[in-house]
């Protein structure tokens, strides 16, 4: 990452019914959004569960977007309102876990917003550019001193053994 | 069990205990047996066991490669020496079980991991009141005295878990393990009766199929901190809006504490199943939450859950899927190296 620009890796869940198609929408409207989100289809924004959203983010990616029916649109009537409930719950221990705010978006697009699909992509995309690699598995990497510790444990023991009875 | 009651001790498989990052509450765990310890005595030759007998890691150092034929490891990765010993019983182990809670999923010492080594040091060896440090002397890797040289081990910015230092081939859960289930476990390794490799040796179900308190349709407006009510003694403690995590946790335990009137910690770790123990729980959690309106969620949330990982990663922080809080954001890890005198 020296000179070049930062291209985040995005993971979005787009709901079957709404965000989706909205998606298709605005490929049919030849509307552009930027290639770094990774959409992935699920039948409902209720079916995100918390763990894929870390496990996104502990695997690379840089930001996650779920994206589902508006409030009271929901395919299966009331799940896009767990969805809501849920992201809350994430939302308030990923800031514990000091992921930046701007790297989960909750976002509602019905089959007719593939516009407002692909600017919400292209807004969340800056946002996360401007924050930076997330880059999550450096922070339990312990800076290759293990290795040297170890040995010197073995050292340490063969001296021991050295002593005297 | 009979075949493997041979009077020549040579014959008698190998059983090795240890303890890394622990309470020691596991090593006590096992003598919760009772007096069937005294059948475990008579199966094995026991070659290790800080705990109980004295033995050294310069013995272990020199037997053969798979020469143990059991080895119970419990306690979290938090040194390079537990690192090392880790490594070691792997090594000279046929089959080594994660015992144990911290082995297993890091459990409490597995909560440092909201932290790190130098602020860890910083309240140990400088800002506690009863510390008397005048000259700022903090552990050092290697200390040259008079006789020769002294040696340290590393200690790590990020607990570990047991699998994530080595290949581990069985689990045992719980804070810690129950006696009974100890107990089945050893007489699975010695009747050669063992689930497949990698498996946790346990129930397959959760607590709260073993809570005897009844179960509606949960629909809360507020979480309670335990000391907030007096529960209901017969109705679901979720139910009430205590945070009870017995619907993520594995059974095993017999829903002591739910069964009592205290909410379920999770201490016996993650249900079959459940990857993240902390995404379980907040997927559960928030589903029960009676409100549409953005606004009352977040409130309910940030008034009920003022320790989000204290609460869903109280035994598993380590073993979840982030593992641990950020360092100065970005990846940036600060080397904190342990500084030379």
């Amino acid at each position: 990452m020296t000179e070049e620009q930062f291209e985040p890796k995005i993971v979005a869940f787009l709901c079957n019914w709404c965000s989706y198609r909205a998606a298709d929408l605005a490929g049919t409207a030849r509307i552009k959004y930027q290639p770094n989100v990774r959409m992935i289809r699920v039948m409902c924004s209720g079916r995100v569960d918390p763990a894929f959203v870390l496990k996104a983010l502990a695997l690379g990616a840089d930001g996650v977007m779920i994206a589902g029916c508006h409030p009271g649109e929901c395919h299966y009537m009331v799940q896009n309102y767990k969805a809501m409930r849920r992201f809350a719950m994430l939302k308030h221990t990923l800031d514990k876990f000091g992921v930046e705010n701007d790297r989960v978006r909750l976002q509602w697009a019905s089959a007719a917003e593939g516009l407002q699909l692909a600017t919400a992509i292209n807004e969340m995309i800056d946002q996360v550019r401007e924050l930076g690699p997330l880059n999550w598995s450096a922070r339990w990497s312990e800076n290759g001193q293990i290795e040297a510790a170890i040995q010197s444990l073995i050292v340490e023991h063969a001296e021991a053994m050295e002593v005297p009875a | 069990m009979s075949a493997k009651k041979a009077s020549n001790t040579a014959e008698k498989a190998k059983l090795a205990l240890y303890w890394a990052a622990s309470c020691g509450g596991c090593e006590i765990a096992v003598l919760g047996i009772d007096d069937k310890i005294l059948q475990v005595a008579e199966a094995f030759d026991i070659v290790l066991w800080p705990v109980a007998i004295d033995a050294k890691v310069h013995s272990i150092e020199v037997m053969e490669d798979q020469s143990i034929d059991l080895c119970l490891f419990n306690g979290a990765i938090r040194t390079s020496e537990q690192e090392y010993m880790a490594r070691l019983l792997r090594q000279k182990s046929k089959v080594l079980v994660a015992f144990g809670s911290c082995a297993h999923e890091g459990c409490i010492p597995g909560l440092g991991n909201v932290t790190n080594r130098e602020e860890i040091f910083q309240t140990a060896y400088h800002d506690t009141p009863s510390t008397v440090n005048p000259d700022g002397i903090r552990p050092q890797l290697e200390t040259e005295v008079p006789e020769g040289k002294l040696y340290l081990p590393l200690f790590y910015n990020t607990v570990k878990t047991l699998d994530q230092t080595v290949a581990v081939d069985y689990y045992l859960p719980g804070c810690p393990p129950e006696p009974e289930r100890i107990w089945d476990a050893l007489v699975a390794i010695l009747e050669n009766k063992l689930p497949a490799p990698g498996s946790v040796i346990g129930a397959e179900t959760t607590v709260c199929d073993t809570c005897p308190r009844t179960r509606e349709e949960k629909k809360i407006t507020s979480f309670k901190r335990t000391w907030e009510i007096i529960p209901d003694p017969d109705i679901c403690l979720l139910e009430q809006g205590l945070v009870c995590c017995g619907l993520a946790t594995r059974a095993g335990c017999g829903a002591l504490c739910p069964t009592v009137g205290s909410p379920c910690i999770g201490c016996y770790g993650p249900n079959e199943g459940v990857e993240d123990f902390g995404a379980r729980m907040m997927s559960a959690l928030a589903s029960v939450i009676d409100s549409d309106d953005p606004d009352e969620i977040e409130r309910i949330i940030s008034e009920g859950i003022p320790d989000p990982i204290g609460t869903f990663y109280r035994f598993s922080l380590a073993h979840g899927s982030l593992r641990r809080v950020s360092i100065n954001g970005n990846g940036q890890v600060k080397d904190l190296a342990v500084e030379k005198a």
